[in-house]
């Protein structure tokens, strides 16, 4: 259980559009178990979906560009590795769900078929009877009859296309699953089956799993470790407990907390983190949260603060001189 | 693609719905039943006239208007024009097939690569089509025949060269919108190759817009082989080919003019029905045309 399978460092990625140098991630540091799940919190534009896409390396092909760090998944540098080695792993050993699941899936090829492609590309050597069985048992596994793999995806509402990107994602019993946002465009009920399905598969193959959300309770209930980003950095991480005892948290954390309703105390309103996201062409040179933030020092706008604390680490000067142990 | 609360519509594939669509076209329907009759026809040639027909001359039988013995009549030579224009229909038709076929296999491949590439490949691929466009049909084709003689197989060849750009760029374009669909992205992370990509999601998904001109390339390649024909460059007389055999009528049209209307009716059928069948494609596959 604790040996890591997915080792993160220092991870730099720009976008170099005509206008502008986009710094997407700044210095991303992140380890994940075998069969940890953890979840990557953090509001849009914060660059969750572009750490998910560098472990995949996937970046748009010339304007994202990976400036320092490495990413090591499983002793395979997944920076050093070809295109041909790369295809070998997506799919096969990291696989990833969308957002959309109304367009993640080809509208023109029966569900059957594009789960059955995942399997032909990675097991050549299977029989075809295998595979189909392997369609018939992961359809089952996701809760979609097996008679209707022949049916196309416009055929199947928003919950069951979603039920089927993940039985794509799993046919090949990947070890690794980066989930992004896989709840976001469905409905609030549909979203609870879902993450119940996701959770028992989990389970079930004993999947690592990095859980891109912005809904801090959907993290609270399904992952084990958590990891807030805001402009490009990991400004928090620590278990699900400790994070949401709610006790010592870095100012955006708290103020992520105080904009969701809680159940117990009465409010007439919530509280929102005043202003925008950091411009992430032009990033403050300290703290990037110093514009928003309610307990800024002087020291916050010239010094990038380190990780402070071990276990539950946060990135801020506050918890500097209580050396980390609050 | 939900059609209105039919619900023995809703369980219909894309290619089910397009082809309901379809047939609610009229015209369409029409055009698509009098090609399949021409085709069928010259298929089954021998069932009404026999292949030696189409080259025994007789003196005695010159120009016979049409008559029981001879549905269409009789040209200078006394050939009998039903089995030149029957048989001359298997060389057109097929002609016009093997055409638009070949030009279409070039012209996915290079405009799916060029499509989902971009950039370098893009630019080089698509200059060496404009290349072609820049050239007129007629006098591309015309160059072709005079650099490597005259031949059907040439012809054919000069024919699928002036062709193919077409299909390059409407696949092109059509690949352009649909390479940042999120199902190709998940099919890159699934570990597809780029080759599979273009052939299995992107091409499939673009056809639509191919299809359709297609069909009506198609008519204008039949018009095309006619007019080589005609023009004495393209299948060379005595061999039945529709623009071949008006040619070889042209100097007694004035006198016999079903010499010069029976090609002339069968060209213009098989043009028009393939247009007729080429705008129904296009509204059937255009969902927004659906009511």
């Amino acid at each position: 259980m604790s040996e890591s399978l997915l080792t993160i460092k220092d991870l730099h990625v720009q976008y170099n559009t005509d206008e502008a140098v986009v710094h997407a991630l700044n210095g991303i540091n992140l380890t994940l178990k075998k069969g940890e799940a953890l979840g990557l919190v953090g509001e849009t534009g914060a660059g969750k979906t572009t750490m998910a896409l560098s472990i995949l390396q996937l970046l748009p092909a010339k304007v994202g560009e990976i400036t320092k760090g490495n990413i090591h998944y499983d002793n395979t540098d997944i920076l050093a590795a070809d295109n041909h080695n790369m295809r070998k792993i997506r799919g096969a050993k990291i696989a990833m769900i969308f957002q959309d699941p109304m367009s993640s899936l080809n509208p023109i090829l029966t569900v059957g078929d594009q789960i059955h492609e995942v399997l032909e590309l990675h097991f050549p050597e299977m029989s075809r009877e295998e595979k189909d069985q392997r369609v018939d048992d992961i359809l089952g596994l996701v809760g979609i009859q097996k008679s209707r793999k022949n049916e196309y995806p416009h055929q199947f509402s928003g919950g069951m296309k979603q039920r089927i990107g993940i039985a794509m994602a799993l046919v090949a019993e990947p070890e690794l699953l980066l989930a992004d946002e896989p709840t976001t465009a469905l409905d609030v009920t549909i979203q609870a089956q879902i993450l119940q399905l996701m959770q028992e598969l989990q389970k079930k193959f004993n999947t690592s799993m990095i859980f891109i959300t912005h809904d801090l309770g959907v993290v609270a209930e399904f992952c084990e470790n958590v990891s807030v980003v805001y402009a490009g950095e990991i400004i928090e991480t620590g278990s699900v407990e400790e994070v949401f005892a709610r006790k010592r948290n870095h100012p955006y954390t708290v103020g992520l907390f105080n904009s969701i309703p809680d159940l117990t105390t009465e409010a007439k309103r919530l509280i929102p983190i005043p202003g925008f996201m950091t411009d992430p062409t032009n990033l403050p040179v300290g703290c990037k949260f110093v514009e928003r933030c309610p307990n800024c020092m002087e020291k916050c706008k010239v010094q990038l603060p380190p990780m402070f604390g071990a276990g539950h680490k946060i990135k801020c000067f506050l918890y500097e001189d209580r050396g980390g142990n609050a | 693609m939900k059609y209105k609360n039919k619900s023995n519509l809703t369980n219909k594939s894309q290619l089910g719905l397009i082809a309901f669509r379809f047939s609610k076209n009229k015209l369409a329907m029409v055009g698509l039943a009098a090609i399949l009759l021409l085709i069928l026809m010259c298929l089954t040639a021998p069932l009404f006239i026999s292949y030696d027909q189409v080259y025994k001359q007789s003196m005695a039988n010159r120009f016979i208007t049409p008559c029981a013995e001879h549905p269409f009549g009789t040209d200078q030579y006394g050939r009998d024009l039903f089995a030149r224009v029957l048989y001359g229909g298997r060389i057109s038709l097929l002609s016009g097939l093997v055409v638009v076929a070949s030009a279409m296999v070039v012209g996915l491949t290079l405009g799916g690569a060029a499509g989902y590439f971009g950039g370098k490949v893009d630019n080089i691929i698509m200059r060496f089509c404009d290349i072609f466009m820049a050239v007129p049909r007629m006098l591309l084709s015309m160059a072709v025949v005079s650099a490597l003689g005259q031949g059907t197989f040439k012809m054919l060849i000069a024919l699928a060269v002036a062709e193919f750009p077409n299909y390059a760029r409407t696949v092109r374009a059509s690949i352009m919108t649909l390479r940042n669909q999120e199902y190709v992205e998940a099919a890159k992370c699934c570990g597809t190759s780029s080759a599979r990509i273009i052939f299995k999601h992107l091409i499939p998904n673009g056809m639509g817009p191919v299809i359709v001109s297609a069909t009506l390339g198609l008519g204008t390649t039949i018009l095309a082989i006619a007019s080589l024909g005609f023009l004495g460059i393209g299948v060379a007389s005595p061999t039945p080919e529709w623009g071949t055999i008006l040619s070889e009528n042209r100097t007694n049209i004035r006198h016999f003019p079903h010499l010069g209307l029976v090609p002339g009716i069968f060209i213009a059928i098989s043009v028009m029905c393939l247009n007729f069948v080429g705008d129904g494609l296009r509204d059937a596959l255009d969902p927004r045309t659906k009511n």
